[in-house]
């Protein structure tokens, strides 16, 4: 463990530059810049709440922020997992050459959709702002479901950037899971809206719980109780303990596959 | 003197898949009848060698006799399938210059991300970024993307990084033979002086004149077998009568 500690001190610079690289390359040469982290999810917010809430007529009560506060959450997790999931499969030119832990590759594509996450708070803030929607003080509160929806998220990304190593299809498949995913979970309508029986599935989708928890406190001023807290950090943990394990277990052979 | 590098017993297995099998039904039928047939390749086999503080180690062989998969093992990238490797100190691997340069970012950018793959702090980088300049003379581009840089270049600031700092242990895998000549004097200046304070050096090399005129002590690899190891000009004589 304290080896383990030792390395990660060694190469924490790596994991810092590794993020700095990723966000100066992602906006070079645009001219907003990183202002587009903030703007883009504003804009998609304009154009789905025009869409449901004109067409389709999904009645949520202050549509805009019900869609932004479960988009921006969900994003992070879509983000995270799938950058991660290519992390060891693009770093293959380093990996083949010098010896890195490799864990900092899906670690960093993770914190990089973290600061990601956090422009596009700045959205939801700038929308309360606009809207002039009543703060509650559990709003502060909302770095908890943040963190169990991080710690998951590293979890199931370590899960698919060692998978994606020995399965390239994963790669293609996921992609496709991830756009029924963000439709099973309730973004653009609210879970009252769905049957009974679909309900009851919603229960078995983690993000269900993540996002509702995210909207009880910043939107509805309640504060999730002791089971809910439970369900959600077991979730979180035990999907990060198994892809920790399955990750070091696998690691070994990643550069006999890439 | 001490070991630093203890290579025990070490094989090194790849499967190699003998026939092409493109379809995923073929597949499963094939893994059902257990017929999926890979055909073992050993790399290295039964390698063991020690090698000891200060020494400069050479390493010869033909194209595919196992020097690289070795210097890989020794350097951490690769887990020997059998056997151990003990090292004890930092390893700059030189094993190709400029792993880990991201090619649209520019040269400044890239020693700051270069220095950390190596495992060097942003403070460190940033004390060393002049000599890291000056020893790559190329002052008036490192604001340039390196992708608009030529492969010499490239491996100027490669070079620089990696040996900025004195590391314990220093790999070089066939790198000398890039950039100018003056450039690949300068290189063996500063592997002399790295030598002279008391970095461990491995060379993989295909010039034995340059073997000869680096190393203290030789292995010459065939097959992935060890076919001799000794002093420089006894392994240099007798792999040269053998070719």
């Amino acid at each position: 463990m304290k080896a383990h500690l030792e390395t990660f001190g060694r190469y924490k610079y790596l994991l810092k530059n590794l993020i700095l690289k990723d966000i100066k390359l992602k906006y070079r040469r645009s001219i907003l810049g990183i202002l587009w982290s903030v703007l883009n999810p504003l804009l998609m917010m304009i154009v789905i709440s025009a869409v449901f809430s004109n067409i389709f007529r999904v009645s949520v009560e202050n549509f805009p922020i019900y869609y932004l506060t479960g988009s921006t959450l969900f994003s992070m997790l879509s983000e995270t997992t799938s950058n991660s999931m290519m992390a060891i499969l693009d770093s293959k030119s380093l990996i083949k050459k010098v010896y890195i832990p490799k864990y900092i590759f899906p670690l960093e594509k993770c914190m990089f959709g973290f600061i990601n996450f956090l422009f596009s708070m700045i959205a939801v803030a700038i929308i309360y702002v606009i809207f002039g929607y009543q703060l509650h003080l559990t709003v502060l509160m909302f770095p908890i479901p943040v963190f169990y929806t991080f710690v998951f998220s590293v979890g199931l990304g370590m899960i698919l950037s060692t998978l994606s190593v020995f399965f390239r299809d994963i790669v293609h498949l996921y992609s496709v899971l991830l756009t029924a995913w963000t439709y099973f979970t309730p973004i653009v309508y609210p879970y009252t809206m769905l049957s009974d029986k679909i309900k009851k599935l919603m229960h078995l989708n983690p993000m269900f719980y993540y996002v509702t928890y995210f909207r009880d406190v910043l939107m509805y001023n309640k504060i999730p109780g002791i089971k809910t807290n439970l369900i959600c950090a077991g979730i979180a943990f035990a999907t990060l303990i198994v892809g920790l394990v399955f990750f070091k277990r696998k690691q070994d052979k990643f550069i006999l596959y890439i | 003197m001490e070991n630093i590098i203890e290579v025990k017993d070490v094989e090194m297995h790849f499967n190699m898949s003998k026939e092409r099998i493109d379809n995923l039904k073929e597949y499963f039928i094939k893994l059902i009848k257990r017929q999926l047939m890979y055909e073992d390749f050993t790399a290295l086999n039964k390698v063991s060698v020690d090698i000891k503080r200060g020494e400069v180690f050479g390493l010869i062989g033909r194209n595919g006799s196992g020097k690289s998969t070795l210097l890989k093992t020794i350097s951490g990238i690769l887990k020997p399938t059998v056997g151990q490797v003990k090292v004890k100190g930092s390893i700059a691997p030189l094993i190709e210059l400029g792993a880990g340069f991201d090619l649209d970012l520019t040269a400044r950018e890239n020693i700051f991300l270069n220095g950390s793959v190596l495992g060097f702090s942003n403070k460190m980088i940033a004390e060393k970024f002049d000599d890291i300049v000056d020893f790559s003379e190329l002052h008036e581009f490192l604001d340039v993307p390196m992708k608009n840089y030529s492969s010499g270049m490239v491996a100027r600031i490669g070079f620089a990084v990696a040996t900025m700092v004195k590391p314990d242990i220093l790999i070089v895998d066939e790198i000398l033979s890039v950039g100018d000549f003056l450039f690949q004097q300068k290189c063996e200046k500063r592997i002399n002086d790295l030598m002279d304070g008391g970095t461990t050096v491995i060379i993989v090399s295909h010039a034995l004149e340059q073997i000869r005129r680096l190393c203290t002590r030789v292995m010459w690899l065939d097959k992935g077998i060890v076919k001799m190891v000794g002093d420089t000009k006894s392994v240099c004589d007798a792999y040269e009568k053998a070719e």
